[in-house]
């Protein structure tokens, strides 16, 4: 953890909240949209060391917490069908759907397995040779490409009992999405991971078209407030340009070799999300050519999934930064990380779940 | 298949032959002592003055063996550890398992040793016991219970309800070893083989701070499932005080830091099996922490914050950067059979 404890260095952390306190000198709002950017902020308490004038919003950036509900009745289909195992990794499990959860189906006898990585599915798949493993791809750029890597390892040793789920989104369409509404954003707060694969180039269009701030930020303390203060700088000129405070991980054009494998597997497809409803090419299906290893042609699917039914759960609202989780009326009360009712609360990395644990309330 | 003789069948827990073989070969031959020798239905205690304490809790812990420890040592050093806490000198231990068809008489009889090694150490007999062998599936290996009672010396008076503004309080060693241990382990995580769970008897170690500091110390809890975080949380609402605490001064081994920053699990949350939370006079905390320092059991100990007269139940982190949060109890636990 060498690398780490630089970018813990509690001197430079309080110097950079000192000079964000002097940048931010009317009130500024900015969006991060990473779920480890959320947890962290909250974890090293740093919301403790902005200055009053600066709030920051969490944006759609935690997979689970954007997976619609649809989205989970898919996958409880896929688990209710008994030559299948499915996969996936451990938030997603208690997310509940129209018809209950994963964690649900489980305890009704259903096969679903917490993995750490797409490779463990594999894995699963090699020792469970009379069942279908459906691995169900959840994340961003950030987690495709291990995703894709497992696929065509599959497809390599010619596995005929692996398929993936996909439910994976990609950001720029969701944040256009965002932006092209009133968002009263005065900076974004760029997510690390994501532009490590696609680059700080990527995220031009939305300086341009939108007139906003853009800020790439790491996710140790250091980085966060690094990035923060250089938005505040960059919101304080009005100027729309994006900065890259992270390049110790993230190139101009990304991880392109990454991305050509995520490519070769995957096709952009309209997804929904929770709270936002479809938007166009912001989700990644599997190619025609690697059919055999896409779940949703392997197996029969109910096309239509009822409605939700209405909890009140404001999870869409709070991903868009249109509210903040205390503003819900369940928050911390029939909503608490043990008996969560939306996505936000059931994510380690969701805001509902952050402003709970750490004490927001 | 393996030899229906080296594995523990029904038969074991029938109540006949084979039930008594395996009382003797396995239990008897290592947990040997004048009170559990003669088999009776309950062991005779004599009666001191004063008080007893009494605990109970039942282990379930998977892996059963784990770097550091195994279930056997586990269930005498929690429910020693469980006494320690109100300040009582443990007396006697109950042991109860639950057995699951087939498992090897040799994984059996590890676990006896254990026990056997953990109540010495701890200077504790098993004075009765119990068995039950049940079909397969019907429990995951083998489930121990044990129970224990100590007897707490005149005028030692800890409890939460002690604890007052002022008091110094202080972690006896490192902070998550047992929790990241056995989750590395059950997960097959492989950190390089450098965690180690804790479990360790912590009553020799409060036998000596309570004979030296009497009304030194208001209270002690040892933070097992939940961790630090949830321990802190629970004794700030029931002794309707605030805390501080300073997480630079939290000592956390190395390796377990590492291994949580990899894993995305918050340190504090984690279970210990062998520390304990001590909330003190601190007109005598820099000699209980010298005390502490000079004894096995609390080597790395640390003066990590202080009860405050805020808000009930308000614990405030001050992080290592220098930022303030709130820290709050563990809900919805994401590691079931920790111990
Ligand atoms: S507090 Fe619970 S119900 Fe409210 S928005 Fe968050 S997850 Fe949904």
């Amino acid at each position: 953890m060498k690398h780490v404890d630089e970018y813990r260095d509690r001197e430079l952390v309080k110097s950079l909240a000192f000079r964000l306190a002097d940048q931010v000198k009317r009130p500024l709002r900015f969006m991060e949209v990473c779920g480890t950017h959320t947890m962290n902020i909250f974890r090293f308490g740093l919301r403790s060391l902005f200055p009053a004038d600066l709030e920051v919003v969490s944006g759609p950036g935690c997979p689970v917490c954007v997976t619609d509900s649809a989205d989970i009745d898919v996958c409880i289909a896929a688990a209710e069908n008994e030559n299948v195992v499915i996969a996936t990794f451990g938030d997603l499990v208690r997310v509940p759907g129209s018809r209950g959860s994963l964690a649900e189906s489980r305890a009704r006898g259903a096969r679903v397995e917490i993995v750490y990585s797409p490779i463990d599915a594999l894995e699963l798949a090699r020792a469970h040779e009379d069942k279908l493993v459906v691995f169900v791809g959840i994340g961003f750029e950030t987690t495709v490409p291990t995703v894709a890597a497992a696929v065509a390892q599959a497809a390599r040793l010619r596995m005929d009992n692996f398929c993936v789920l996909s439910l994976h989104k990609v950001m720029p369409p969701v944040f256009a999405r965002l932006l092209a509404g009133n968002h009263q954003l005065d900076g974004l707060l760029c997510p690390g991971h994501v532009a490590t694969i696609v680059g700080r180039r990527a995220f031009e269009p939305l300086a341009l078209d939108y007139g906003l701030p853009c800020v790439i930020g790491g996710f140790e303390p250091v980085d966060i407030m690094q990035a923060l203060v250089q938005l505040a700088e960059l919101a304080a000129r009005r100027e729309a340009k994006v900065v890259n405070a992270y390049p110790r991980a993230v190139a101009e054009d990304g991880n392109s070799s990454a991305w050509r494998l995520v490519t070769d597997i995957f096709q952009p497809v309209d997804a929904q999300w929770r709270g936002l409803g479809t938007i166009k090419s912001s989700g990644l299906a599997i190619r025609d050519v690697y059919a055999a290893f896409d779940a949703r042609r392997r197996l029969d699917f109910e096309t239509e999934t009822p409605a939700p039914p209405s909890t009140g759960c404001r999870c869409g609202d709070v991903i868009c930064g249109r509210c903040r989780p205390v503003d819900c009326g369940h928050f911390g009360g029939s909503c608490t990380p043990g008996h969560p009712l939306g996505p936000c609360m059931v994510s380690s990395e969701g805001s509902c779940a952050a402003f709970y644990r750490y004490g927001e309330h | 298949m393996e030899n229906k003789k080296d594995c523990v069948t029904l038969d074991h827990g029938s109540g006949g032959l084979a039930a008594r073989e395996l009382v003797q070969e396995v239990f008897l031959s290592r947990l040997n002592n004048s009170r559990l020798a003669p088999l009776e239905d309950s062991a005779v205690l004599p009666v001191a003055n004063g008080r007893l304490a009494f605990t109970t809790d039942s282990y379930v812990v998977d892996p059963l063996f784990f770097p550091g420890g195994d279930i056997g040592a586990l269930a005498v050093n929690g429910t020693v550890n469980d006494l320690a806490m109100r300040g009582a000198v443990p007396l006697a231990l109950s042991l109860g398992l639950i057995i699951e068809e087939g498992l090897p008489l040799e994984v059996l009889e590890r676990v006896v040793d254990s026990i056997a090694a953990a109540a010495e150490t701890a200077g504790v007999d098993v004075v009765t016991g119990d068995t039950k062998v049940v079909h397969r599936g019907a429990a995951d290996k083998l489930f121990i219970n044990t129970s224990g009672i100590g007897s707490i010396v005149e005028g030692v008076e800890i409890s939460p309800g002690q604890v007052r503004p002022g008091d110094g309080i202080i972690l006896s060693g490192t902070m998550a070893d047992h929790g990241i241990t056995v989750l590395a382990e059950r997960e097959d995580l492989g950190f390089g083989g450098q965690l180690r769970s804790d479990t360790f008897a912590l009553n020799h170690v409060v036998a000596a701070l309570v004979e030296h500091f009497p009304g030194g110390i208001h209270a002690l809890r040892d933070p097992t499932r939940g961790g630090v975080a949830t321990t802190l949380c629970e004794i700030a609402v029931v002794s309707g005080s605030s805390m501080e605490i300073w997480e630079e001064r939290v000592p956390l081994n190395r390796p377990v830091a590492v291994a949580c920053e990899i894993l995305g699990i918050d340190p504090f949350f984690l279970a210990n099996e062998g520390k304990c939370l001590l909330f003190v006079d601190p007109a005598v905390e820099g000699e209980i922490l010298k005390a502490l320092h000079r004894h096995p059991g609390g080597k790395q100990a640390s003066l990590i914050g202080r009860v405050t007269d805020g808000e009930a139940g308000r614990v405030v982190l001050h992080t290592a950067v220098a930022g303030q949060r709130l820290m709050t109890p563990l809900t919805g636990d994401p590691l079931p059979r920790i111990c």
